[in-house]
C-alpha cells in the first residue's frame, strides 16, 4: 500500500532523467519479462583490504530471488554468507568494497544509487533481521518508539507511526502490542526481541528481506515460532527473502531454493528438496551428512567428519577451493576451477560450460561447481554403520538423589534423581531456564549450593567444589559452552594444556594430550583467541581430559559451532568415550545432538525431570507431552490458550506451580481437574523388557502418550510436507 | 527508589561521622596551640589558659568531641576561633560562593567535553581525534596552579581582558561576578575536560561499533539522526560516571584555585582554618564539602538510571 509511494523518489528520478534505466524500470513495472522482478545478483565480487593483499570474500556470486520466494544460503563460517548480506545492505565493514558485479531489486540497479539514494532505498525497499536477538535494538529506547522511528522514515507522521508500530508489533504476534510498545528492550525475552526486530524490518514494507541467522541462540521452541512467523509473513508481504543460516535442517524446512557458499563461491544451487536430498557437490553432501537427526545414535551410525576448514580469503587455491578437504579431488581439481554448471537429468553436464565466463546463470535449475558432479550421485561421505553390540550392564558411577537448588527464593531444581553408569552418556535436554546448566554446575560442585546427595562410585561428594578432594576434582571435569570465556586469551594452547596436566596431575606430554583431541603440534604455540571455534572447544575438551577423568560434564559444548565442526567435536567426544571409558553428562537444547551421543536422556522442565530413559525410547516415544513438543516442529498453540503464561519461550525460571503438573498449563493433552491439581509421579512405563528403565512424569497411560513422528493426518499434512526433505535423507 | 535513597543517606551520615572524628583527631595531632595562635605570641600564659578553658581545650578529647557533635547536630556549629563569627552562616556563605564557581565551571565543562569527546569518537583514529585526545590529556596532566598562573599572565596581566581576582566588589551585578569568575572556572575546565572528553570518546567509539547502530544504519537512518537519536544518549551513560569523578576533582581543585584567585569559597575556608587549627570552621567545612561530594555520586546514579533503563536503582547497584 505505501510501498510504491516510498520507492518513488529514486525510481521516478531515474525514469525521468535516464532513458536507459527507464527501459528496465518499465519492464519491472509490467513484470512481463521473467528477468527483472525480485532480487538479481550477478557476478558479485567483494574484497577486504588486508596486510596480505586483498582478501576476496565473495567471488562472482550470482543468484536470483523472486518476489515471495525464500532463498536459503548455507555454508560454514567464513565462507562469505554475512558478507553477502552486508554487501546487499551496503554496509560492508572494515573498508570492504564491491569490486565487480550487479545488484538489482525490482529492476533498480542498487549499485548505481548515490549514498543518499541508497539510504532511502534501504529505508523503503530493503530490510534485514540480524543475528543475536538483542543486537538490533537500542537499549535506551522503548521498543514501540524504535519501530515507530522506522515507520517515520517511510514517511508517516508521528501519530501515524506510533499506531503503525503497535499494529506491526501485533502482526509479529506479540501479546498486547500497545502495552508492549512501552516496554524497554531488556524487559523482553530473546524471542520477543527478535519479533520486535522483525517488526522493525517490516515497517518499510520491504521488497527484499534478509534474515541473517535469525534464530541462532534461541530455544528450539522459540525458533520454531519465529520461523513459523516468517513463513506466514512471507506470504503476506510478497518480498524476496534471503535466509542465511548454518542450519541445514532449518533451511530445508523454510526455503524453496538453496545456495551453498564455499570460500566465497557458490558451489551448488537448486531447489531445496532436490539439493538437500540429492546433493551433487561433495561439500554439500558433507554438510548434509553432518546434520544430526533425531533418532540417529552414534552406536548405530558414526557421523562422517569433514576434515579441515575453509581456506582463508587471502590464499585461495588455484583450482577448486574445496579440493584440500575433498576425498574425490584429483590433479584436475587442484589446477582448474570447475564452472557452475547445470546438472542434467542423468547427471551429464550438457550445455553447461557453454556459458561464457562472467555471464551469470540465473536459471532455476540445479547447478553445481564440481568436476566430478557426475560421480556425486550418492552422498560422498558414506555414513559408517556400526554393529550395535549389546553393551554389558555397567556399574554405577554417579548417583544424584533429591538434589534441589534455588537462586534466592526462586527454586531452579526440585528433587532431582539421576544415575550415570561407567562409560555411559546421559543427555540432558530442556529449554533455557529449565535448570540444565544449574544441574550441570551442581554435579561439578559449582554454586548455588543446596540440599541433595551426590555420590561418585558410591562415595558421597561434598556439595562445594572447594571441599572436594583433589582426586575427586580430577575425576569430575567440565567443558563449558563458550570456550572464549573459559580460555585465558593471553595463554597459548600449550600453556593451557600444560597447566591442566600439572594441576590435574595428568600423565604424558602436552603433545600427547593435544594429539588425543586432534590438535596439531602447529597449534601449540598459538594464543587461544587466534583459534577457530572448533579448535578452542578441542582445547577445552583436552583440558578436561588431562587428568584421566571418569565423568565429564559438557554444557552445550557444540551449540556455538558450525554443523561440520559440531559433527567433528561430537565425533571427538564419542571417540574419547570409547577410548577412555569416560562417562558424560551432556547438556544440550538440541535433541538430535543429544540423541546422537547419549545412551540415556533426561528431560528437564522447570527444574524437574519429566522423563528419563534410553535415548531412542525417549526421543521417539511414547514420551511425555513436553518431550513431544520439543521433538516435533511447530505445535500450534491450542485456540483459546494463546497468551497464557507457560507457552514455550515464555518460561519463567523456576516458576513451578504450587500444585499440579508443572506443564499442565501448556499441555495440549491436559486432563482438566486432574493435571492442574495433582502432580504426577515419575513412574516407569510398563511392558518393556529393556534393562534401562524409561520413566515419565505424566498422568496419561503409556498407550496414550504421543510418539515421534506424529501420525500423518489432514491436520498435520502441511507439517509433514515441510519435514519431507529431512526424512527422506535419513 | 526510596529505599535506595534512604540507604545512600545513611551511608553519607556514617561517613560524615567518620570524617568529623578523623578531622578532630588530626587537629589534635597538629602541633601548636589554638589559644596561643588566637591571642598571639605576646599574650600572657594566664590569658591563654583562660581562653583554653573558655574553648574547652583543657578537656579530654572524647567529651570535647561529643560536645561538638551534639552542637553540630542541633544546628549550633560553634564559633570560629580565629574569625570570631558563627561558623554556620560563614560556611553557608562560603559554600554558596564555591557553588557559583563550580556551577559555572560545570556549565562550561559539560558541553565542551561532550562536544569534543563526541567529535573525537565520531572521527576515531583520524587527525581530529588525535589532536583532541592529545591536547585534552596534556591539559589534564598540568596541575591547576600552573594552568591558573598561565591564564592569569595571559588574560589578566598581558591582555587585561579579565580581572585577576575572582572576588567581585561588593554589590556587583551578576554579569560582573561571572566576569570575575571566568578565569578560575576556565582553569578548572581545562583541568577536567580532557578526562571527561576521553570517556565520552571511548563510549562513542564503543556505541558506534555496537550491532544495533549497524542495524539502524541498515534501516536507512541518516547519520545525523543516528548520532542525535542513538549514539549520543548511549555514550552519555558511561560519561556520567566520569563526570561524577571529575566533579570530585573539581572540588579538590577549588582549594588551589580559590587560593590562587583570592576567592572566598569553601576551599579557601578549609585551607585557612586548617592552618590556624580553627577546629569548628575546619570541621564544618570538611563535613559540608564531603557531603556535597557524596551527594554528587547519588545524583550521578540517578542520572545514570534516567539514561539507561537497564539500571535498576536500588537493586543492582548501591
Amino acid at each position: 500500500m505505501s510501498g510504491p509511494r516510498e520507492r518513488e523518489p529514486a525510481g521516478s528520478n531515474r525514469a525521468a532523467g535516464d532513458p536507459a534505466v527507464d527501459g528496465t524500470a518499465g519492464a519491472a513495472g509490467t513484470g512481463g519479462t521473467a528477468g527483472t522482478g525480485g532480487l538479481i545478483v550477478e557476478g558479485l565480487t567483494v574484497s577486504y583490504p588486508s596486510s596480505a593483499g586483498p582478501a576476496v570474500a565473495l567471488h562472482g556470486v550470482s543468484l536470483r530471488i523472486r518476489p515471495g520466494e525464500t532463498y536459503g544460503l548455507v555454508g560454514e563460517s567464513g565462507c562469505g554468507k554475512s558478507t553477502l548480506a552486508a554487501a546487499l545492505a551496503g554496509v560492508l565493514p572494515g573498508g570492504g568494497g564491491i569490486d565487480a558485479g550487479r545488484i538489482a531489486l525490482d529492476g533498480v540497479d542498487v549499485r548505481a544509487l548515490s549514498a543518499r539514494e541508497h539510504r532511502r532505498w534501504r529505508a523503503s525497499a530493503f530490510a534485514m533481521v540480524h543475528q543475536g536477538t538483542s543486537s538490533s535494538l537500542d537499549p535506551t529506547i522503548r521498543v514501540g518508539a524504535q519501530v515507530a522511528e522506522v515507520c517515520r522514515l517511510a514517511g508517516l507522521s508521528r501519530a501515524q507511526a506510533r499506531s503503525r508500530a503497535v499494529e506491526l508489533l501485533g502482526a509479529v504476534r506479540l501479546p498486547e502490542p500497545a502495552t508492549l510498545a512501552r516496554r524497554w528492550p531488556h524487559e523482553l525475552s530473546g524471542g520477543q526481541q527478535q519479533r520486535v526486530g522483525i517488526a522493525a524490518a517490516l515497517a518499510g514494507s520491504p521488497r527484499l528481506l534478509v534474515l541473517d541467522e535469525p534464530t541462532t541462540g534461541l530455544d528450539p521452541a522459540v525458533e520454531r515460532e519465529i520461523l513459523d512467523l516468517i513463513q506466514a509473513l512471507r506470504r503476506q508481504i510478497d518480498a524476496a527473502v534471503l535466509l542465511i543460516s548454518h542450519d541445514l535442517a532449518l533451511v530445508a524446512r523454510t526455503c524453496e531454493r538453496v545456495g551453498v557458499l564455499y570460500a566465497g563461491r557458490l558451489v551448488e544451487q537448486g531447489a531445496a528438496a532436490d539439493l538437500l536430498t540429492s546433493p551433487r557437490h561433495p561439500y554439500t553432501a558433507a554438510l548434509v551428512a553432518a546434520v544430526p537427526r533425531v533418532g540417529v545414535s552414534r552406536r548405530e551410525r558414526r557421523m562422517p567428519a569433514l576434515p579441515g576448514q575453509p581456506p582463508a580469503p587471502t590464499d585461495r587455491p588455484a583450482g577448486c577451493a574445496f579440493a584440500d578437504r575433498c576425498a574425490l579431488a584429483d590433479e584436475v581439481c587442484r589446477t582448474s576451477e570447475p564452472p557452475l554448471a547445470p546438472t542434467g537429468p542423468t547427471g551429464s553436464s550438457a550445455g553447461s560450460a557453454d556459458l561464457p565466463e562472467g555471464v551469470a546463470d540465473l536459471s532455476d535449475g540445479h547447478t553445481v561447481r564440481c568436476h566430478h558432479s557426475i560421480r556425486v550421485d550418492l552422498p560422498r561421505f558414506q555414513e559408517q554403520v556400526n554393529e550395535v553390540a549389546a553393551e554389558p550392564a555397567r556399574p554405577g558411577l554417579l548417583t544424584v538423589r533429591g538434589l534441589s537448588r534455588s537462586y534466592g527464593r526462586t527454586p531452579v531444581l526440585t528433587g532431582i534423581d539421576l544415575d550415570i553408569a561407567h562409560g555411559e552418556v546421559l543427555g540432558l535436554v530442556g529449554e533455557s531456564g529449565s535448570g540444565k546448566t544449574t544441574l550441570a554446575r551442581a554435579v561439578v560442585g559449582l554454586g548455588p549450593h543446596g540440599p541433595g546427595e551426590i555420590r561418585l562410585d558410591g562415595r558421597p561428594l561434598p556439595v562445594a567444589l572447594s571441599r572436594r578432594r583433589a582426586d575427586d576434582r580430577r575425576r569430575v571435569q567440565m567443558v563449558f559452552q563458550d570456550p572464549d570465556t573459559t580460555l585465558n586469551p593471553r595463554h597459548t594452547v600449550g600453556m593451557v594444556l600444560r597447566r591442566a596436566l600439572a594441576t590435574l596431575r595428568g600423565e604424558g606430554t602436552v603433545a600427547d594430550l593435544a594429539g588425543r583431541v586432534q590438535l596439531g603440534p602447529r597449534l601449540l604455540p598459538m594464543r587461544t583467541p587466534s583459534l577457530s571455534g572448533g579448535q578452542k572447544q578441542r582445547v577445552a575438551i583436552g583440558r578436561a581430559f588431562a587428568g584421566d577423568p571418569r565423568l565429564v560434564v559438557c554444557d552445550e559444548p557444540v551449540s556455538a559451532l558450525d554443523v561440520s565442526v559440531q559433527a567433528a567435536v561430537l565425533e571427538l567426544l564419542a571417540t574419547a568415550r570409547d577410548a577412555h571409558g569416560v562417562s558424560y553428562l551432556f547438556v544440550s537444547h538440541d535433541l538430535a545432538v543429544v540423541g546422537y551421543l547419549a545412551d540415556r536422556v533426561a528431560v528437564l522442565y522447570r527444574g524437574r525431570i519429566v522423563e528419563v530413559g534410553p535415548a531412542t525410547a525417549v526421543l521417539l516415544g511414547p514420551h511425555h507431552p513436553y518431550t513431544h513438543a520439543l521433538t516435533t516442529p511447530v505445535d500450534p498453540v491450542p485456540p483459546g490458550r494463546a497468551g497464557q503464561p507457560g507457552r514455550p519461550g515464555q518460561v519463567r525460571r523456576g516458576s513451578t506451580a504450587a500444585t499440579g503438573c508443572g506443564y499442565a498449563e501448556s499441555c495440549p493433552r491436559r486432563i482438566d481437574g486432574l493435571c492442574d491439581f495433582v502432580d504426577p509421579p515419575l513412574l516407569p512405563l510398563g511392558g518393556g523388557v529393556t534393562t534401562a528403565v524409561h520413566s515419565v512424569r505424566c498422568h496419561l497411560d503409556a498407550a496414550d502418550l504421543p510418539v515421534f513422528p506424529p501420525p500423518a493426518g489432514p491436520a498435520v499434512a502441511a507439517a509433514a510436507e515441510d519435514e519431507k526433505p529431512e526424512k527422506e535423507n535419513v | 527508589m526510596l529505599r535506595f535513597l534512604t540507604r545512600r543517606l545513611v551511608t553519607i551520615l556514617v561517613t560524615m561521622l567518620a570524617v568529623s572524628l578523623l578531622v578532630f583527631i588530626a587537629t589534635e595531632l597538629i602541633p601548636g596551640d589554638v589559644a596561643r595562635v588566637v591571642l598571639g605570641r605576646e599574650a600572657s600564659q594566664a590569658s591563654v589558659d583562660a581562653l583554653r578553658h573558655q574553648l574547652r581545650l583543657d578537656e579530654p578529647l572524647a567529651p570535647r568531641y561529643l560536645h561538638w557533635l551534639g552542637g553540630f547536630v542541633t544546628g549550633d556549629w560553634g564559633r570560629s576561633y580565629t574569625l570570631g563569627v558563627d561558623v554556620r552562616p560563614l560556611v553557608v556563605e562560603r559554600l554558596l560562593n564555591s557553588a557559583t564557581l563550580a556551577l559555572l565551571s560545570f556549565v562550561l565543562l559539560v558541553p565542551v567535553a561532550l562536544t569534543l569527546g563526541l567529535a573525537a569518537g565520531l572521527r576515531e583514529g583520524r587527525l581530529t581525534d588525535r589532536i583532541l585526545s592529545v591536547t585534552g590529556l596534556s591539559l589534564a596532566a598540568v596541575p591547576e596552579f600552573v594552568t591558573g598562573v598561565v591564564l592569569l599572565v595571559i588574560f589578566s596581566v598581558r591582555l587585561h581582558w579579565l580581572p585577576s581576582s575572582a572576588q567581585a566588589p561588593p554589590g556587583a551585578g551578576p554579569l560582573t561576578r561571572i566576569q570575575h569568575l571566568l578565569l578560575p572556572a576556565l582553569c578548572l575546565v581545562l583541568l577536567c575536560t580532557g578526562y571527561v572528553a576521553r570517556h565520552v570518546r571511548a563510549s562513542t567509539v564503543a556505541v558506534l561499533a555496537s550491532p544495533f547502530i549497524r542495524a539502524m544504519r541498515v534501516r536507512g537512518l541518516s547519520e545525523t539522526r543516528l548520532v542525535r537519536g542513538h549514539v549520543l544518549r548511549n555514550s552519555l551513560v558511561p560519561a556520567t560516571g566520569a563526570l561524577a569523578v571529575q566533579l570530585q576533582f573539581l572540588l579538590a581543585g577549588l582549594v588551589t584555585v580559590e587560593l590562587l584567585f583570592g576567592y572566598q569559597g569553601i576551599g579557601d575556608l578549609l585551607l585557612s582554618s586548617a592552618t590556624s587549627k580553627d577546629v569548628p570552621a575546619l570541621q564544618a567545612s570538611a563535613i559540608v564539602l564531603g557531603a556535597v561530594g557524596m551527594g554528587i555520586y547519588v545524583i550521578a546514579d540517578l542520572v545514570y538510571a534516567l539514561l539507561d533503563p537497564r539500571v535498576r536503582v536500588g537493586r543492582a547497584r548501591a
